[in-house]
Order: C-alpha cells, then structure tokens, then sequence
C-alpha cells in the first residue's frame, strides 16, 4: 500500500522503509527551533540534563521575536538567555533585533528550512514550514531540549485527511480563507493528532505566502501538520535560497487517508472567524455590522510582502477610520525593505496606519498593540482566544489582510469590494 | 500512584492562553507562572483550589499555543491531574513530558461534575469518583512511552541513547 508525502518523510527521518499511522518512530531531525518565550526553559533544561554541547551547531536556530523589542526588564531577561547560549554554542542561526523577524516568516524566507526536511519547533505554528513539502510541527520546551541534546523527536505517526480545492479563486481570497473555511467545517479539533494534506489546482495555484499561511494554520484544526506537496511554484521559491539540497516528496496514488473533503474553490468568499475561536467562521457576506477600535496587518500567519502588498493597494489614497488604530507589522526585515522600495510605507502612514518593526507583539497579547475592555480589534493573526490581544474582556476577529485593509478604511468589518 | 481531590470542570477547547495569558510568560519562574493559573477562564482558580485537587476539561484540552508554561503552571499550582475526554497534542506532549499527570477518558469525564471528590489510582488504572461512587478504568501507556517513564522522563531517556 502506498504512503502520504508525510509518512514518507517521516520513515526517511526514522531510517525505515516505511511507517504506518500510530507508529510511534524516533525521527532525526534537519531543524530544532525556539524563540525567547519557549527556549528559556529548553535552554535550562538542556543545562540540567548536564550536556555541554548541542546536537549540531547548525541546527539549533534561536529567534527572539516575541516579546522583542524587549518589552519590559523581565522580557529583557529572557532574551539575554537565548543571546548568551547562541555565543557560548556558537549557533549559526541566532538573530538579534535589528536582524530578526517573525520566526516562521523568518525561517523559510533565508533558506533555512527545506523541502523534505523534518523539523520541530517550540512554537505550535511550527506546522507553517509543511507549505515547503517538509514535515514540520510545533512541540514544548521539553522536547526542543531534548533535541537540542540528541537531535531526535519521538513522534506518532498521524493519519492523514486531504482536503482537495479545485477550481479558480475569486478575487480577494487567499490561502488564509481556504485555511479559515476548512476550521470552520471541522473544527477547532477536527484534525487532533492528524495530518492535513492539501491539494488539487486552487492549491497549485497558491503563491509561496498564502500556501504558509495556510499550513500555518493547521494547529487551529488541531492537526499535527499540513503540507502541501513540493511543485513548480515551491522549486523557484527555493531557487538560490534553500541553504541545504531539498528532497521533494509526494503522496502515492494509493496512500491511504482517514478523510477526503473537496471544495469548489470558486464558491468561496473571504472568510472572518468571530470572537473566541478560529472555527466560529462566516463568509464576509454574512458578517452584518461589527465595529472596530483596531486592525492588525502582520504575524507568522499574513505579514509577507503578497500581504503588504495587498493591504497597501486597497488603502492607497485613503485615510483609516477616525479613532481606529492600524498597525501594520512586516514579518522580516526583507519585508520592510521591500515595502520602502514599493512605497508601501509611504502608502501607509499617509492612510493614518502605525507600522512597526518586525515582532510576535500584540499577536498573542505581548506588546505593541493591547487591547482594553470592551474592544474589538480585526487582525491577520491566527488565533481569536479570550484575552489573546490583551483585556479578556476584548474581542479579536480573524481575516485575510485584504479584509483587514477594507475594514480598517471603513471601520466595520467589510470586505474589499465596499471600498 | 494515587491523586485524590475536589474537581474543578471546564467546557470543551481550553486553550493554554486561557490556562496561563502570555501577558505572564516574561518569565519561566514556575512559582511567578502558578499565581495566575485558569486565569482568564475562572478568575478566582487560584484563591478555591486546594493543593490535590484535579481539573477536568471536556474535549480538546489545551488547544493553541505549544506553551509549555500551561502545564508547568497547572502543576505549581498544586493540581493532582487533569482527566479530559482529549487532549490537544501538543499541550499532552509537554504534560507527558514534564511529567504532569494526565488521563484520557469520555466515560469518566460524563461522570463527574464540579465539586465531586475524586480519586485516581494509576496502579490499578482506576478513576472513582468518591461523591457518586462510580467508578472509570483508565487505559495504559504504550510500551514505547512506559521505556520513556522507566528511564525517569524524556531528557533523562535521551540524555542516555544519544
């Protein structure tokens, strides 16, 4: 019987021929990653189990982006451990302010992660990497440890469900939609412990930034991972910038899934998940008259340059709602250059909009961007929990940035076309 | 082992920004990180329980965020064990790992209420809840996890077979 793209880099990880769901492996893995909240306790438990070295200096990757620029003295302190422990084990791949970004923008755009790789992180959005056709998921402090000692991950192996979109995308929808429509039929736990493959000619259609917003959204359905098999679009993004040779997988005709769902990809709207979890999805048409006190452009999930650039076109000449804040948040530094040689900046800031250096921030409720009682803020992030931007007395709803753009213009949440 | 307390329960889809606000996680001090266990789904969490006591959630427990924090809080905090009728994977990794007790059982989690006395015993693989005197069996580890538990966790288990 055939294998799915994940379990077949899952058995080259394991050294076996093949793997079978709810075998439990050992992988050796090509990437271990943390950032300043989830490496302070890996870092002290690296140092408790009384290694001195890491695994693979080249392979251990420290991205402070969080809480960074340091918020506050304590923030401050977490930092210091990771920049200390990136000097003393001589790590390839640390990034200070000034150099870093938003480590799941970050990672793929220098080349660090590739196709066929397996990689863990200490950060549940991890599973954004799977865009790359890499089997890439989010774990704790522990096991980027003991990673970081061994090099190794203890894994199950998860079934897998294909979700197969076909047909030609309207206007203003993005791989943040198809993510934000598939949460919404399965669930917050309709893929728990599961693989969730994506594919047919809407997804091979997909640019490099709205395949990693999509897979990186593959946690809020609880899935272990979502991947995207490697294709023409895939190889020119790697092209003279993947650091290591990619290895590119695909699903056997035969491979075997728990679940196949098909969507016309036609028939789709820009979706809006509501107030406190990503799967209280509707499409834009049906959203009625909400209110906004702030929007959010940015995050691991939409703060790329197709992001930017969508945001920009539709605010361009235009001022932001009166007493609305708009931040705008480029995910790397590569970004934010970039957005200065467009002239989207300047396209921003004459709409009213704050743009910021790259940071986590106000995603998870750290800084940059809180949110008192009683509001409500839309934002391109990826998760709308009580308290995840601030007061648990406030609202987050969840868009593409292109809803995010229209609605920041107009103050409600409103979809492009009422621009 | 044997873990008897009061049961606090939860709906469905705890996630662990609920269990621990990333306004606290400046810090991984264990004790800083307890003080505002459940916060932003039971306010008074902290002030009502009693060290033994045991937190039960329905499905999806501990969705979101991969904060090891969660777990680390929960324990700190006093509590014996969380029973669920699922876990999300990997908030279960992170307990498994740091070794937070934590038990799957849909049977066990439709029997019990808040404010029930509860007692679980993992020799035996039992759950009995002491207020209805009904009683849950709990299924075992894998052998593959029990080699992990033998060798005195993760880090010890990879520590040695490098």
């Amino acid at each position: 019987m055939g294998m799915t793209i994940t379990e077949k880099i899952l058995a080259a990880h394991a050294g076996k021929k093949e793997v079978r769901p709810g075998d439990l492996i050992w992988a050796k893995l090509d990437i271990a990653l943390g950032n300043d909240i989830t490496a302070p306790i890996a870092i002290s438990e690296f140092r408790g189990s009384g290694a001195k070295k890491v695994w693979d200096k080249d392979k251990v990757v420290l991205v402070p982006d969080h809480f960074t620029p340091n918020k506050d003295i304590m923030s401050a302190e977490q930092s210091k451990i990771l920049r200390d422990f990136a000097k003393e084990q001589k790590l390839k791949f640390y990034f200070e302010v000034g150099e870093v970004g938003v480590e799941h923008a970050l990672l793929p755009e220098k080349g660090i992660v590739t196709s066929g790789d397996a990689i863990i992180g200490a950060d549940s959005h991890t599973c954004t990497y799977g865009a790359l056709g890499a089997f890439s998921t989010g774990v704790g402090s522990t096991d980027l440890a003991a990673a970081m000692i061994g090099g190794k991950v203890w894994l199950k192996v998860p079934e897998a469900m294909k979700f197969v979109f076909n047909g030609k995308l309207p206007k203003w929808v993005s791989g943040k939609d198809l993510i934000l429509k598939i949460i919404g039929d399965i669930g917050v736990d309709g893929a728990l412990y599961r693989s969730m493959e994506f594919t047919g000619d809407a997804i091979r259609s997909l640019s490099m930034e709205s395949r990693l917003s999509m897979c990186n959204m593959a946690i809020e359905a609880g899935g272990k991972n979502g991947i995207i098999e490697p294709d023409a679009i895939t190889k020119e993004y790697l092209k003279g910038r993947s650091l290591r040779k990619p290895v590119f997988y695909s699903s056997d005709k035969d491979a075997k899934y728990v679940s196949v769902k098909e969507y016309d990809a036609s028939k789709l709207e820009p979706m809006v998940a509501f107030p406190h979890l990503p799967s209280n999805t509707k499409p834009i048409s049906k959203v009625g008259n909400v209110k906004i006190d702030q929007v959010v452009i940015g995050s691991c999930t939409n703060g790329r340059i197709e992001d930017m650039r969508i945001a920009a076109k539709l605010m361009k000449g235009k001022k932001v709602a009166p007493y609305l804040r708009t931040l705008i948040i480029p995910a790397t530094q590569a970004i934010f250059k970039q957005m200065i040689k467009e002239g989207l900046m300047e396209i921003f800031i004459n709409a009213g909009a704050a743009v910021s250096t790259p940071t986590c921030g106000p995603c998870l409720g750290g800084h940059m961007g809180i949110l008192a009682a009683g509001e409500r803020a839309l934002a391109t992030t990826n998760r709308n929990f009580v308290g995840r931007m601030g007061s648990p007395k406030a609202e987050v709803y969840l868009s593409n940035p292109a809803v995010a753009a229209a609605s920041a213009i107009l103050g409600r949440i409103a979809g492009p076309e009422e621009l | 082992m044997i873990f008897k307390g009061k049961v606090f329960k939860y709906r469905d889809d705890v996630n662990t920004d609920e269990i621990i606000p990333a306004r606290y996680l400046n810090t991984s001090d264990p004790k800083e990180l307890a003080k505002h266990t459940m916060e932003d789904i039971d306010k008074d969490f902290m002030k009502k329980m009693k060290p033994g006591d045991i937190i039960v959630g329905e499905k999806n427990f501990g969705c979101g965020s991969s904060r090891e924090h969660a777990p680390i809080a929960i324990k700190e905090a006093g509590v014996s064990c969380v029973i669920a009728k699922s876990f999300a994977r990997i908030f279960y990794r992170n307990s498994f790992n740091m070794g937070l007790p934590i038990i799957e059982s849909a049977a066990a989690v439709e029997g019990i209420n808040t404010g029930d006395s509860v007692e679980v015993d993992t020799e035996k693989g039992e759950i009995k809840n002491l207020t209805t005197g009904k009683t849950f069996r709990i299924a075992a580890y894998p052998a593959f996890m029990q080699e992990l538990i033998k060798a005195g966790g993760l880090i010890k288990y990879v520590a040695k077979n490098k």
